[in-house]
């Protein structure tokens, strides 16, 4: 148990306003060291811990604080740990699941919200908050009609200052739209381009129409990439027509989607970025996480038979919080096997954008170095 | 009069610059560090309120390339060349750096001299490997001077008659900032430092770093990499007894005392000086001095104003 609740429990008589002041006087989560104390205060009959940690029994229970209500639940998490979490508060047979009201911090995704704790040592980097001194650049937007799938809108960044005499790398990013609202992607690449740590860069932001059908690894998307997509952008922009100036990027099944395409079309795209992918596979029986897995698992099947070589490079990172963990930190050595450069990163944190976000800056400046240390402006 | 500045943005402090060298003359400016956009110099025209000369070495060298494949083939070998060596150089300094400073991250108390006399040589093998870095540079410029003799290329001659011309008529040179080794490549291909001469100068950002003697690299915390400063050429050694840090709060570890100690006595008897936005650094003739915004590094680690220095500590 924490210092701060242990001190509280030892008042003989605790009243309201202590509670009150013990309240006023911290900021929830309770991080002291290796240890985090969640508290809620409400009336219940049950308080639990819900989070996204996988290996750590889910719906932990709070503890009554004497007669008071007051609830605490103190677990150990290693240092810059990251965790997603609600409060279930149960009562009259009902069960919520509630941000935590004494923690302002969230993290959005496309379900919701989640509250977060930051373990000791945790920082969100500086370089994923909007900067005044950075130049922005500018999201387009354009259809483009798809003979694979119909009329897509697509999304574009453009880096600020862009020169039509000048010629960009390429980066295509599945769920592009996500990555910008939840994983701040717009900010990050403002500010790695301005401070000159990556390359400015052409981003197209997709958005899929049938996710789990599209980026499981189907022949129609890789199509669509690159027969319709990629040429698309050629005609728009000015792009270096070079596999190592390409990328593909994705977390997820969206890092499948972008592993499937290098794959299906080696030599087109020379980088790639894997974030938490859903590498799911069998060496023996079947998989066990569903039948919308089942072309992930034939696809990543038959790509750790013959992985041949779908990239020059290729930034893989996953949260040592997730279930994918094994899928990814076996991926790796495979991959480096191959004879491409291989980086594998692991974050304590869990299967979120956040996750994802805080990694941008090690991947991109990897395969889209900038010039960092030529330029002063 | 010589004047360094730190980047120009967010406030620029270019006009109050211009104006300590009390010249009323046309000014011209060297911008090659911008590259493409080395024409758009409409801002800081206005800035300045008076009317500039670009030199445009960047579009001119582009023009020199195109005239003469051969010579242009031969700059791309040569270039080449360079970078390999840069990489070598880079291998070799990396331990070295390693080593002296996890000598100067030793407490000093149980036997200072016994230490000292440690980090003294350890420091000493840097500063070794940094002249022997300078010194194969040179062998390599002079060497493809002698054997492509720049000078007596038509399209090259033509060209720098131009600039000369524009020089001459000028009162002033401001140099720009942008990629220190683009700038200094179009300005050495062109001979700028002999035409600029004893004129006014003021330059900033990587136009400081040209400009002094030796153009040191340098970041700290980059994304990749361990971070070890390194030398990527002479410079043209028209500001002497200064390395120019721009940019240096960000790209430094300013209250880390072991690397400003370490920076500090690397590049003695040279000052390494802070040039960030707002940073002014003038010369008046005998010695260095600076606005409170650029400071000294020393080699106690700290951080001190510049006044009257003459370079070293």
């Amino acid at each position: 148990m924490q210092a701060a609740i242990r001190k509280l429990r030892r008042r003989r008589k605790l009243t309201a306003k202590d509670i009150d002041r013990f309240i006023e006087s911290h900021t929830f989560p309770i991080v002291e060291g290796g240890s985090v104390t969640f508290v809620y205060r409400g009336e219940a009959e049950k308080v639990l811990l819900q989070h996204w940690i996988y290996a750590l029994p889910t719906a932990q229970p709070f503890q009554r604080l004497a007669a008071t209500d007051l609830w605490y639940l103190t677990v150990d998490l290693p240092e810059n740990s990251r965790v997603e979490y609600k409060i279930e508060v149960r009562s009259n047979g009902k069960a919520d699941w509630i941000l935590d009201p004494l923690n302002p911090l969230l993290a959005h995704d496309p379900f919701g919200a989640n509250s977060v704790c930051q373990a000791s040592g945790y920082e969100r980097p500086a370089w994923t908050l909007p900067d005044a001194e950075t130049r922005s650049g500018r999201l387009e937007t354009a259809t483009l009609k798809s003979k694979v799938f119909g009329p897509r809108q697509l999304e574009i960044y453009v880096p600020g200052r862009f020169r039509g005499s000048r010629k960009y790398p390429l980066l295509l990013v599945h769920d592009g739209p996500d990555y910008v609202r939840y994983a701040q992607l717009k900010v990050v690449l403002d500010n790695l381009i301005h401070r000159l740590e990556i390359a400015p860069l052409i981003v197209a932001l997709l958005q899929p129409g049938k996710r789990l059908r599209e980026y499981a690894g189907h022949p129609d998307h890789s199509r669509f990439l690159v027969d319709e997509v990629v040429p698309f952008l050629e005609r728009e922009f000015p792009l270096i027509p070079e596999a190592s100036s390409r990328g593909l990027m994705g977390a997820s099944l969206g890092a499948v989607a972008a592993l499937h395409t290098a794959w299906s079309h080696p030599g087109l795209f020379g980088r790639l970025l894997l974030q938490s992918g859903s590498f799911v596979f069998s060496e023996i029986g079947s998989h066990s996480r569903g039948p919308e897995f089942d072309p992930v698992e034939r696809f990543m099947n038959r790509f750790r038979e013959k992985p041949g070589t779908p990239a020059e490079r290729i930034f893989l990172s996953c949260g040592v919080y997730e279930s994918l963990i094994y899928e990814n930190r076996s991926l790796a050595p495979m991959l480096q096997r191959s004879g491409m450069e291989i980086r594998y990163r692991e974050a304590r944190d869990g299967h979120n954008w956040e996750n994802w976000r805080d990694r941008l800056r090690d991947g991109l400046s990897w395969l889209f170095p900038g010039p960092l240390w030529m330029v002063y402006e | 009069m010589i004047i360094l500045l730190g980047p120009q943005s967010p406030r620029p402090n270019l006009g109050e610059a211009v104006e300590l060298l009390s010249v009323d003359g046309p000014f011209c400016v060297v911008t090659a560090g911008w590259q493409e956009r080395s024409g758009e110099t409409e801002a800081l025209a206005e800035h300045l309120g008076r009317k500039l000369i670009n030199l445009k070495l960047y579009e001119r060298a582009e023009r020199v390339f195109a005239e003469d494949p051969e010579f242009f083939a031969a700059h791309r070998r040569r270039q080449d060349r360079l970078r390999k060596l840069q990489g070598l150089y880079r291998l070799r300094l990396a331990p070295l750096l390693r080593t002296a400073r996890r000598l100067f991250e030793e407490d000093a108390n149980s036997d200072p001299d016994l230490l000292q006399g440690e980090q003294k040589s350890a420091l000493e093998m840097v500063r070794i490997l940094d002249r022997h870095h300078l010194t194969r540079l040179r062998q390599i410029h002079a060497g493809w001077s002698e054997q492509w003799r720049p000078l007596e290329r038509d399209s090259l001659r033509r060209e720098r008659r131009r600039i000369e011309k524009q020089v001459a008529d000028c009162d002033a040179v401001l140099i720009a900032g942008g990629h220190v080794a683009v700038l200094l490549n179009r300005a050495r291909l062109f001979g700028l430092q002999q035409m600029i001469g004893s004129r006014p100068l003021v330059a900033w950002s990587a136009g400081a770093m040209a400009v002094s003697e030796r153009v040191v690299l340098f970041h700290d915390t980059p994304p990749q990499g361990a971070g070890d400063a390194e030398i990527l050429e002479s410079g043209l050694g028209l500001a002497r007894g200064v390395v120019a840090l721009p940019h240096a709060s960000r790209r430094l570890n300013l209250n880390d005392r072991v690397r400003v100690r370490l920076f500090a006595r690397r590049f003695c008897p040279a000052s390494a000086v802070t040039l960030d936005n707002g940073s002014m650094l003038w010369w008046n003739g005998d010695s260095w001095s600076g606005n409170r915004a650029a400071r000294r590094l020393t080699a106690e680690g700290r951080l001190a104003e510049v006044k009257d220095h003459a370079g070293g500590d």
